[in-house]
């Protein structure tokens, strides 16, 4: 699992390739909340493009960083899940939370 | 564990047995193996994905709950493959057990408020079966069954 983070004005864009697991879900929390804390962030975007598997600990992940950008009146997005992932999400419940979009590109022309 | 002395109802085909250390890098590790085993199914590659993710779960919380995430304890998994098209799962840990077990499986409790508390839910969504057995201070069974023959049938029915 990789991750890339990108600072977009007051957004950061989280990108993840590979699985979201219980072991990725750990080390990128501390990363994300230390950006989080430290830059005046309020927007977060998570590209899930090439994401090929999510579990709880990854859907955990989510819910707790919208938990804090929400308490900041921020807006958190979700982009480019696949039809793997995209189930889970939904299942979940989580996209009645985070809205799910197709690309980054979507969000910006809101 | 005795799953694999439940014959004579139905034949083995295959069995495998992993024993790893609970720490979270063994969860991709615990669920590709296993994936990889149920794909003699010869079921959907969607199929083999909600095995994973039932994998993920269950190896997920005997790290978290039954280690605390003290990376201490080993985690046993035993999959057998029937000759009915069923895999059963067994995910064991030597860890605390769960106190109260019926709590521990509604959806979306957590003691872990990090966590959704989606994994029990998960694994009984997607599978055909879940029994859970747990003893304090001993540790937590989750056996998981699915049919694959059942679902067939039921399709052409």
């Amino acid at each position: 699992m990789a991750y890339e983070l990108k600072q977009v004005r007051n957004t950061l864009v989280v990108k993840l390739t590979g699985e979201l697991d219980l072991l990725i879900s750990e080390r990128l929390r501390k990363e994300i909340d230390n950006r989080l804390e430290d830059n005046g962030i309020k927007n977060l975007i998570f590209n899930m493009e090439r994401v090929s598997f999510i579990d709880s600990s990854g859907l955990g992940l989510i819910i707790g960083r919208y938990k804090k950008i929400n308490a900041n009146s921020g807006r958190m997005y979700i982009v480019g899940a696949s039809n793997n992932v995209e189930k889970i999400l939904l299942f979940s419940g989580i996209n009645k939370l985070v809205p799910i979009y197709n690309q980054e590109q979507d969000i910006i022309n809101i | 564990m005795k799953t694999s002395l439940r014959l004579g109802v139905m034949n083995v085909k295959n069995n495998v047995r992993l024993e790893f250390i609970g720490i979270p890098e063994n969860v991709s590790f615990a669920r590709s193996c296993i994936g990889a085993f149920a794909a003699q199914l010869d079921c959907t590659l969607e199929d083999i994905e909600e095995i994973k993710l039932v994998v993920s779960e269950a190896v997920s919380n005997s790290i978290i709950h039954g280690y605390g995430g003290s990376r201490e304890g080993s985690v046993t998994i035993e999959a057998s493959l029937y000759d009915n098209r069923t895999i059963e799962i067994t995910v064991i840990d030597y860890g605390c057990g769960i106190e109260d077990l019926e709590q521990a499986m509604k959806p979306s409790y957590s003691s872990d408020p990090a966590r959704m508390g989606l994994g029990f839910t998960f694994m009984k969504s997607f599978m055909d079966e879940m029994e859970v057995v747990s003893k304090p201070h001993e540790g937590t069974s989750v056996r998981l069954k699915r049919s694959f023959l059942q679902r067939e049938q039921q399709a052409y029915a």
